[in-house]
């Protein structure tokens, strides 16, 4: 088992022992909890699930089921910026495939993976609710609508 | 603090409308959903802000709403000045907020190149009534069409969307000046739970989240249970890819959905509740919390509720993106904090649901529609609809058509006055192919039945089902076995792997429209799918894996030629 004291801050890791605290007190309290352990670290890699099974009680492969059932918790770290573009029904129709199969040919990566420079996480995602700015990419966070395969790349540029 | 019972809510009702009569500011609505705000409404906001504190004007009251519904003319704003008719203006940034603010909110004049409509969504039957006029307001520049005037407007028949575009989501007292909580008064304050139950039975209401089930039924179930522990459960795991009507309802009104809760835990005997959201949502989860907050404020959610003794509490349930949670047996394995498998029923949550007790899921908008049954009556509700579907449904239309947006109609409207008036026809003056209902469970609706009046029967009839109200147009450029390859994919992809015909039912099919879709299909690569479709649909241990062949199936039913010609040239 990797130590964990090498990959994340003192204070990340007081941090963490504090909301395993707090949150394993609620009943099916294990999501709620993960997403909060996520929030803070980035990532959920076994070493981290080991500590939250050895302080909640809750079993190491049923937190290990859990994270990889979910698509939204990752074992591994992320890069500095994550691309997500909507591979849903109304971005399908309005081209929303052409833009991530030229992200993938651009950068050299497929979905779930990372830039080698850490620069871009690349994921596909199942639909924002904002089928009305189809076909939407999503960067950190913010959701940029009638995106297409000229005007990507200088929506990329703006992150270094 | 002590709880506020029925006449301090009438009260406040009274003092906010009150309150809006007196004001005379000139108030700015900016509507702003997730959509808006992606378009820009966060820029435009502060432009307004700006300049109304550069200008250092005082009688300006800024009012932040939900989505307005017609997404694809998003920025919205509407200005309106006291005694004047508001106006509504499309694809506002913030050069031409600055414009407006000069022109409209400063000097009066209202700026016609980019007005879209007079009149606000809330006024229409007013309007309707006193020709295209409301008491009070002076008419203004007629050469901008009438909010009643525009198609997209005028078909609509707002009750679940009733307050969207009007009021600021965040602010309780706002819901209430509007009729809010009327209904979770009445139910607390004067009806016994049978009464409630046969209140929603009569209505006719079935649940809007596709299954299409008796909301009355579903409560009747709960409520025989006897058991001190049961679950109000709301499904905002709004999956279906190209559908957002729930996360417009979660983000525009909140407090319909807790006010829905409220009557459902009355009539079934809960005190605990939980909205089940997806994390894809995050304005809405934050507009929801706040909202759960300002009711414990209130009195209206808590101990002693209303001062009448009932207790009931809800708290959000944030997903993790899988869209197997949206099945009813997996999102409460999902709330206990495990894997979302789905479960073999019976037992049926009525009986054992959440932590195994009795328990009741409805859907999103569903519950939003119960406060004006309570309200208003079942005899009211069904007052529209066709003869087995009553009420409205609520379409989020996507895809390659014009107005893009959310719209609720009355069950019984036709497929075409959705898609040529709504939705202001096909883009690009292409033509209509189909459109796909129910995502990656329904299926398409051909240019030959669009016509179709749209119930659950008569969608199912068509080999397509209402849903949740996902509609995406296709125009006749885009190839429907490409369509079915990406539900199939999709499928496959969210499968949680339990069953087998799930698992590998739909990686099998997936196989071979991928060939297809590459022009390497084989001859009797049809029959296959056939067979396989077959067995899936009756094997299948959950809804999602008995519905995953139905977009194939759709497609086979009306463009069997595609899937010919994708073996023909190969050969």
């Amino acid at each position: 088992m990797s130590n964990i004291s090498t990959m994340f801050s003192k204070a990340q890791i007081e941090k963490l022992e504090e909301i395993i605290l707090i949150e394993s007190k609620k009943p099916g309290c294990l999501i709620p909890l993960l997403e909060k352990v996520q929030a803070l670290l980035g990532y959920i890699p076994v070493s981290v699930q080991n500590i939250i099974s050895e302080k909640t009680g809750i079993a190491s492969n049923k937190i290990y089921g859990v994270v990889s059932f979910y698509s939204f918790f990752t074992m591994n770290p992320r890069a500095r910026h994550r691309i997500q573009v909507c591979y849903g029904t109304a971005c399908y129709v309005k081209g929303g495939k052409e833009i991530g199969e030229k992200i993938e040919k651009d950068y050299g990566i497929k979905a779930g993976e990372s830039t080698q420079d850490g620069r871009f996480t690349y994921e596909n995602t199942r639909c924002f609710g904002t089928c009305g700015l189809a076909p939407v990419v999503v960067i950190d966070g913010k959701v940029y609508g009638k995106v297409s395969v000229d005007n990507i790349d200088e929506i990329l540029s703006q992150y270094e | 603090m002590k709880s506020k019972t029925a006449d301090d809510i009438n009260k406040i009702k009274q003092t906010v409308i009150e309150r809006n009569k007196s004001n005379k500011s000139t108030k700015v609505y900016v509507h702003m959903g997730t959509c808006g705000i992606a378009s820009g409404a966060i820029d435009v906001l502060n432009t307004l802000r700006k300049e109304v504190k550069d200008n250092k004007i005082t009688d300006v009251k800024i009012i932040t709403t939900g989505c307005a519904g017609i997404c694809s003319k998003e920025p919205l704003i509407t200005v309106e000045v006291q005694e004047q008719e508001p106006v509504m203006y499309q694809c506002v940034d913030t050069k031409k907020m600055s414009e407006i603010f000069k022109s409209h909110v400063l000097d009066k004049k209202v700026l016609k190149d980019y007005a879209f409509a007079r009149g606000m969504e809330i006024q229409i039957k007013d309007r309707i009534k006193n020709n295209g006029k409301i008491e009070g307001q002076a008419a203004i520049d007629n050469s901008i069409p009438g909010i009643e005037e525009i198609p997209f407007f005028k078909f609509q028949e707002q009750r679940v969307m009733r307050n969207r575009g009007f009021i600021d989501p965040n602010k309780i007292d706002d819901y209430i000046a509007r009729d809010g909580y009327q209904g979770a008064i009445k139910a607390l304050t004067s009806m016994t739970s049978d009464k409630i139950i046969s209140e929603v039975y009569d209505s006719g209401i079935k649940g809007r989240g596709g299954a299409g089930f008796p909301t009355g039924l579903k409560w009747k179930f709960a409520a025989k249970e006897e058991n001190s522990i049961k679950y109000v459960l709301c499904n905002a795991d709004e999956g279906d890819p190209g559908a957002y009507m729930d996360r417009s309802v979660l983000e525009s009104d909140p407090h319909s959905i807790i006010e829905g809760m409220i009557i459902a835990a009355k009539a079934i005997g809960s005190h605990m509740g939980y909205i089940y959201c997806r994390a894809e949502y995050p304005l809405a989860v934050e507009t929801l919390n706040k909202a759960i907050k300002a009711a414990r404020t209130y009195g209206l959610l808590g101990k002693d509720i209303l001062g009448t003794g009932f207790e009931f509490d809800i708290e959000v349930y944030e997903g993790a993106g899988a869209f197997v949670c949206g099945e009813e047996t997996a999102l409460m394995r999902s709330i206990e904090g495990s894997r979302g498998n789905p479960r073999p029923r019976p037992p049926y949550p009525a009986h054992a649901g959440l932590r195994e007790k009795p328990t009741i899921l409805n859907n999103v908008e569903t519950l939003s529609n119960i406060p004006q049954i309570i309200a208003k009556g079942s005899k009211w509700f069904s007052n529209i609809g066709t003869e087995k579907s009553k009420g409205t449904k609520v379409f989020s239309i996507t895809g390659d058509i014009n107005n893009v947006g959310c719209v609720e109609v009355p069950i019984g409207t036709k497929l075409s006055t959705v898609i040529n008036e709504i939705g202001g026809g096909i883009t690009e003056g292409k033509t209509f192919k189909a459109a796909q209902l129910g995502g990656p469970s329904g299926g398409m609706i051909p240019i030959e039945h669009i016509d179709v009046v749209m119930d659950y029967d008569t969608l199912i009839s068509l080999g397509s089902i209402m849903g949740s109200g996902g509609l995406i147009v296709m125009s006749d450029d885009k190839s429907a076995l490409e369509m079915a390859e990406f539900f199939m994919d999709f499928c496959k992809e969210e499968s949680c792997g339990k069953c087998i015909p799930g698992r590998e039912g739909t990686k099998q099919m997936l196989n071979i429209l991928n060939r297809l879709c590459d022009g390497k299909g084989k001859q009797g690569d049809i029959e296959k799918l056939e067979n396989l479709a077959f067995v899936i649909k009756n094997t299948a241990l959950c809804a999602l894996g008995k519905t995953a062949p139905n977009p194939v199936l759709s497609t086979l039913r009306y463009f069997r030629n595609e899937y010919e010609d994708a073996i023909s040239n190969n050969i």
